[in-house]
């Protein structure tokens, strides 16, 4: 069981590691000022967000490794982040559709994670909620704006779906861990947000002027480590240089 | 300091005769401390100056995101890049103030941009020199914000109503900053001999450039009389730069660092330190366009406003529409 759980907050601290990473590289870069300002504020929730995730899978863990060790000293295979999130950022557009596809799923999956069984999980998932649910107003305002916006902003912003789009189902995949989970009303089966997801982005994309694929092909690997795209690996040894290069050094 | 160089209108300070009965009122009000504010008459020349000012200071801070941008993506633990982000983002924040500061005085930021990547508004020379190590955030915390800290304290007091008050918010977050980089290289000048070595290395590169951030030396500065009269500066380069000189030595005797100044000695007849200039030549060459990172920060700032065209044009439209659909329901 506490392996189970052990890699469940894998799942959840790695993801928002993963992107608040992706997130951190528009530094200084984005379209406008005030999207800066914005792109820095959800890396920083979502780094925010890593720690305490991390933080309480070290603690359940149980081998005296904190929440740096666990970020800076896994390797790929060792990651539980869906595989949507380790995709590089591309345009804005893809930037923020990843980011609305992510948020569409995460405010009802902290919503329904605030009543876990699990006090620690309640807590983190209330907290981090709050912002969740900032991220998906200001994704799912964009990927409307954008979407409407021009010609050139709609393509980009259509490209960017389809180019997502088979990356985005694989957290609703149930596997063994999650099936633990829901056993101990730890948290749902991630299939069961499935409904909620699909119906935000059906009325997102109809106020875009997207149109959503029928096709339900997922890639998958990531959430289970077995086969995470060459992406990852890039952005470990930029995260992790420091750390591996100074081995028990104190920053 | 984030506003070095600003080139005044080119006239010589005028005495109060020279001073038509407006321009004399407008001294009057500087001088007995009252704030202007942008409805106010104000002679053309201080709204230039304040232009230019309060653009390259605003530019500066959004330049000053790419240096540390450098290393978000290598902060080596969740906490250092937590803190980071926050600076940086809250680095954003000050240019969006300083922009809309400028704004009041009637030049928008679309045309404050297009100043900076043409080269006609320029930004600090210290963000021109490359960060290459994680020690380099604590010296630019510590010594660059601790610069710009020196001149926008007195600038909390400048006579234009919200340069000024832009500056008080701003000072709270830069004090914070300067924290944040120095217990950065307090971790570091304890830590192992490579962190050691990192951080002698960092305040080795980071201190001329440092003391070139005040400007050039008051002999040669032809323009800070009539910015200092409208209360638009209120102390000389060498005035602050000393200041920084004197407080920053025993900050780095405490970190168990070598000042890269072999005529540093402490005066006890001034009471202040003894120190030797930066090399006026390299800060020149820095500000026409020779410095270590001067192609590589304006070509990321451009690629980035050239970039995000289609998004910016994109939301502008989506509003337009919205606004004719909700016109038309009505």
């Amino acid at each position: 069981m506490t392996e189970a759980l052990f890699e469940f907050l894998l799942r959840q601290g790695d993801n928002s590691l993963v992107l608040g990473h992706r997130v951190s590289e528009w530094c200084g870069v984005a379209p406008a000022l005030e999207e800066d300002i914005a792109l820095a504020n959800t890396a920083l929730d979502l780094i925010g967000q890593t720690r305490l995730w991390l933080e309480y899978a070290a603690e359940v863990e149980g081998k005296g490794r904190s929440a740096d060790d666990l970020a800076f000293l896994r390797d790929a295979y060792d990651f539980r982040n869906m595989l949507l999130v380790e995709l590089p950022n591309k345009d804005f557009g893809q930037t923020l559709m990843r980011q609305f596809l992510f948020d569409a799923f995460q405010v009802p999956w902290l919503t329904a994670l605030k009543s876990s069984s699990d006090q620690h999980i309640a807590d983190i998932a209330s907290k981090s909620l709050q912002e969740a649910l900032y991220h998906l107003e200001r994704s799912r305002d964009t990927v409307i704006a954008l979407g409407d916006g021009t010609k050139e902003s709609n393509a980009r912003m259509q490209e960017a779906l389809d180019r997502l789009w088979p990356y985005a189902g694989e957290v609703f995949r149930d596997d063994e861990i999650d099936i633990a989970m829901a056993k101990k009303h730890i948290a749902p089966r991630p299939s069961e947000i499935r409904q909620t997801w699909d119906a935000t982005l059906k009325e997102t994309f109809e106020a875009a002027y997207l149109t959503l694929s029928e096709d339900r092909f997922a890639h998958s690997g990531g959430r289970t480590g077995q086969r995470h795209t060459e992406h990852l690996g890039h952005m470990l040894a930029t995260m992790q240089v420091l750390q591996r290069s100074y081995p028990g050094a104190t920053w | 300091m984030y506003a070095q160089m600003v080139k005044s209108t080119g006239k010589a300070l005028l005495s109060r005769e020279e001073m038509s009965p407006q321009e004399r009122a407008f001294q009057d009000r500087i001088d007995q401390g009252e704030k202007i504010e942008p409805k106010d008459w104000m002679p053309e020349g201080y709204r230039k100056n304040l232009i230019r000012q309060i653009g390259q200071h605003a530019h500066s801070e959004i330049v000053g995101q790419l240096p540390e941008g450098n290393w978000i993506t290598r902060a080596p633990t969740l906490e250092r890049k937590a803190n980071l982000l926050a600076k940086v983002q809250d680095e954003a924040g000050h240019g969006l103030y300083l922009y809309c500061a400028a704004e009041t005085l009637g030049v928008s930021r679309d045309q404050l941009f297009e100043m900076l990547h043409t080269g006609k508004m320029k930004y600090s020379s210290i963000f021109n020199y490359p960060t290459l190590t994680w020690a380099d955030m604590g010296a630019v915390g510590w010594l660059v914000d601790g610069a710009a800290i020196m001149n926008q304290v007195p600038l909390q007091r400048t006579s234009y109503g919200p340069y000024a008050r832009a500056m008080v918010r701003i000072c709270k977050e830069e004090s914070f900053h300067q924290r944040q980089g120095f217990q950065i290289m307090l971790t570091m000048a304890n830590g192992t001999e490579d962190q050691k070595r990192m951080a002698q290395d960092a305040l080795n590169r980071f201190w001329y450039p440092a003391l070139m951030m005040f400007g050039p030396s008051d002999k040669d500065s032809v323009h800070s009389a009539q910015s200092m009269a409208w209360k638009i500066k209120m102390n000389t380069n060498d005035e602050l730069r000393q200041k920084f000189v004197d407080e920053t030595v025993p900050q780095a005797e405490f970190l168990g660092l070598t000042v890269p100044d072999e005529h540093l000695t402490w005066n006890e007849d001034t009471g202040h330190y003894d120190y030797s200039e930066p090399d006026w030549n390299e800060f020149f060459d820095v500000i026409s366009g020779n410095g270590p990172c001067n192609t590589e920060r304006l070509e990321a700032r451009k690629m980035a406003w050239d970039d995000g065209a289609w998004v910016r044009e994109g939301m502008l439209a989506h509003a337009r529409k919205s606004q004719a659909r909700k016109a038309a329901a009505e």
